[in-house]
């Protein structure tokens, strides 16, 4: 019983911060483009600048 | 360009680029955007295959984008669907959705171990953890269908989200209940993956939705703010668009549009009416010749005297027939909600009638209100409601695939309706671009010329001498190169005058038929003339559609010479010419009135109404943005016989659905009567209604493993990059 009353909310706790995780990946959406996140791997170029900027602007644009 | 304001002077525009299909090409994409000078950035983005740019003005110019992506060897459209605000309404389902699984998950495993046999102590303090877990599912992931639900009730009408809200509700109720008094059965996982599945079938469904831009919006477009009008003392007004009067004299500079109908007062015009009529060899213009609407002054400033206030334009007509046409759409009634318009009443009863035989034969309350509750649970269209969107995705990324994007789900539908196909002659049989005939004909000295004085100019037939005449050989470089609009091309080579283009002008003799010549000093060295190409493929279409007892219907506004040519080496029967917009609204009414289901093919402006009137349309993405803004099916690259794929597919999806249909009913039958009788436990709840739910899912699936050749996708991307 004692195992239980701290495994339980602690299974919840985690499942709360996967469903956050998901959230806040949608948000900076980076769902928006699948095909392209698996072929910019092989870019030689620098490309996380850009998204940087772009999640920034976005944030700001939500107050987030 | 269309594009959005972001501040700071900072602009964002969208392009479609329907040939990027790799790493390599979003590299050398992003890169060639970038060098622009005023592009800020550039990302592109594979899945949809677009580009999102923004840009500032570079001193006063907004950056060629279209112009550095043609440079590298891709073709640039603007996409058909909105660009401005991201779809809220998706993102909300999304975020609902994200928060239904959650619960539902966690909920299900508290359930998991209940139903495998807590003791009582255990199973209670389950039960209320699960209360607590399933709020945000109920009030926040459910609100969606309790809306619908009330909307519909308080305009006196039922729906699918009513008995969907009822059942949820009442569960939830009914579990809060028998958690309070210690009973054995709670419904929390019931309530909370209902919403779950619900939601996975409302965000596939609203994912195939027409996105809200309709094709009035993109020719508004076409019409500019206002216009300079000359007064008679010789002065220059700007007066805006709706003060516009017949007979007023307009100033148009080059690169301006038309702002209304009117008439050339003096001199010569060249107008690009590509995007009204989709021909597009440039339009020569003499004094008292009309003018229309929405033309593209490409020449000389010319005046030009109105001859109808812009609300009376042909554009302005054009609007009102399109706007006429799309009321008329809006009566199809969507596969989905018919079953629903059916299903729902017989869900009440059911449910209803459950409870007034438990109450009558237990007189117990709770045990009625539990059974109808396990009724509406039951019978709850969870398959239904993925049954159509879920097939319609799938179709839809499986066309997309063979580059076609459908811009409305319901469009698979309609199409399994039509037996009558009608094209458009101009930009659709045919590529729209002039070809060089009889180039045998020709000395190559007197070509060489003709193309190096040719990739000088950007006019359709020049660029059609200079794509005749591409050699290894260097050609000669002409000095004082000038283009005359209207006339032609003229260049000096040593001491001679080489003129390119009208014979009247390039000629000192004036007795030549043909429409354009190459001249030196006066004297004709070559004589030029200029045919359509029939798009690849149009050939198969046509005797395809033949072979499956379609009727080939060929519907054109050009001249009757030029579209017996097109319609006898296709074998097309049926062909009517010189026909206007309205005609051809009028050819498809009649048609539909006789009992045909109509597809239409078409591309320019003019093709839009009876894009918008035909129960079905498709265009190519070479079309006008109002063709492909009116069209259901927009297809890349330049081979029609995808279309033949589309149908293909969309029978088969068509079989999909009907076999989803009759496993969602089949697992109704079976489960209807356990539940009726109130043998219905959680457990039984959850997995009936997960297995049939899956089985439709994997059952739509099918679509997609179906044999990829790829092979046609392969051909337009070649296509389009040559």
């Amino acid at each position: 019983m004692t195992a239980i009353s701290v495994l339980v909310p602690l299974s919840i706790v985690m499942g709360i911060a996967g469903l956050l995780a998901f959230l806040w990946s949608l948000r900076t959406r980076q769902y928006e483009d699948l095909d392209g996140a698996a072929a910019r791997i092989l870019l030689d170029s620098d490309e996380d600048d850009a998204i940087d900027r772009d999640r920034r602007r976005h944030m700001s644009r939500n107050g987030g | 360009m269309t594009s959005k304001d972001l501040g700071n002077g900072l602009r964002q525009s969208v392009l479609s680029i329907p040939a990027m299909h790799c790493g390599a090409c979003i590299g050398a994409i992003e890169a060639a955007l970038t060098a622009v000078p005023g592009v800020e950035r550039a990302r592109a983005n594979l899945s949809l295959r677009r580009v999102t740019i923004d840009w500032k003005r570079d001193r006063q110019v907004a950056p060629d984008l279209l112009g550095a992506i043609t440079a590298i060897g891709y073709e640039a459209n603007l996409p058909t669907a909105e660009i401005d605000g991201e779809d809220e309404i998706l993102a909300g389902l999304v975020r609902a959705l994200a928060v239904a699984g959650f619960c539902s998950m966690n909920v299900m495993l508290l359930s998991v171990s209940v139903w495998s046999g807590a003791d009582a102590a255990t199973r209670q303090t389950f039960h209320a953890i699960s209360a607590l877990l399933a709020l945000p599912a109920i009030f926040y992931a459910g609100a969606g269908f309790y809306r619908s639900a009330w909307q519909a009730l308080s305009h006196g009408r039922t729906n699918m989200d009513v008995p969907i809200s009822i059942g949820i509700l009442l569960t939830f109720t009914l579990s809060l209940y028998d958690t309070v008094t210690n009973a054995p059965h709670a419904y929390f996982e019931a309530a909370t993956s209902l919403i779950f599945v619900l939601l996975i079938g409302r965000v596939l469904d609203h994912a195939m939705r027409r996105k809200a831009r309709s094709a009035v919006a993109a020719l508004t477009r076409l019409i500019p703010r206002g216009a300079n009008v000359l007064q008679n003392d010789g002065r220059l007004d700007f007066v805006e668009l709706g003060d516009i009067k017949a007979r007023m004299r307009l100033r148009i500079a080059s690169g301006e549009r038309v702002p209304t109908d009117g008439v050339l007062e003096n001199g010569r015009a060249e107008l690009d009416a590509a995007l009204i009529t989709g021909e597009s060899l440039w339009r020569s213009v003499r004094a008292g010749e009309a003018v229309q609407a929405g033309e593209l002054n490409l020449g000389n400033p010319f005046v030009l005297r109105a001859t109808n206030a812009p609300a009376d334009s042909t554009v302005a007509e054009m609007t009102r027939m399109i706007e006429a046409a799309e009321d008329g759409r809006s009566r199809y009634r969507r596969l989905a909600d018919r079953a629903a318009g059916l299903y729902a009443p017989v869900v009440h009863s059911l449910a209803v009638l459950a409870f007034i035989i438990w109450f009558i034969a237990s007189g117990n309350l709770h045990t009625a209100l539990t059974i109808a509750v396990a009724v509406l649970i039951i019978t709850c269209p969870c398959a239904l409601g993925l049954a159509v969107p879920m097939v319609q995705v799938t179709l839809a990324r499986h066309l997309f695939e063979r580059g076609v994007m459908a811009t409305d789900g319901s469009a698979f539908e309609r199409l399994r309706e039509i037996d009558t196909v009608v094209f458009d002659k101009t930009g659709t049989l045919t590529t729209g671009a002039p070809r060089l005939l009889g180039i045998d004909g020709i000395t190559p000295e007197a070509l060489k010329l003709a193309t190096a004085l040719a990739r000088t100019s950007i006019h359709p037939m020049a660029r059609a001498i200079a794509e005749a005449g591409v050699s290894a050989e260097k050609p000669p470089t002409f000095t004082d190169v000038r283009e005359t609009a209207g006339m032609g091309l003229e260049g000096r080579l040593g001491g001679d005058l080489y003129r390119l283009g009208r014979p009247e002008w390039a000629l000192t003799t004036q007795d030549e038929a043909v429409m354009t010549v190459l001249s030196k000093n006066g004297e004709a060295l070559a004589r030029f003339s200029f045919g359509e190409d029939i798009r690849p493929g149009a050939r198969d279409l046509v005797a395809t559609l033949k072979a499956r007892h379609f009727e080939v219907v060929l519907l054109s506004g050009d001249s009757l010479e030029a579209v017996e040519v097109v319609a006898n080496a296709l074998g097309i029967t049926d062909r009517r010419a010189r026909l206007l917009p309205t005609e051809k609204v009028r050819a498809i009414k009649n048609l539909q009135a006789a009992g045909h289901g109509v597809l239409m093919i078409g591309d320019g402006i003019n093709d839009a109404p009876a894009l918008r009137a035909a129960d079905a349309s498709m265009a190519p993405t070479s079309a006008s943005d109002v063709g492909r803004s009116a069209a259901d099916f927009v297809f890349l690259g330049n081979d029609l016989r995808v279309v033949t794929d589309v149908f293909d597919s969309v029978e088969k999806a068509a079989g999909l659905i009907r076999q989803n249909f009759v496993l969602a009913a089949l697992y109704n039958l079976i489960s209807l009567p356990i539940a009726f009788s109130g043998y219905v436990t959680p457990l039984i709840a959850a997995l009936a209604m997960s297995s049939s739910s899956l089985i439709v899912v994997a059952n739509a699936l099918r679509l997609a493993r179906a044999p990829r050749s790829g092979e046609n996708m392969a051909k337009s991307v070649l296509e389009a990059r040559t």
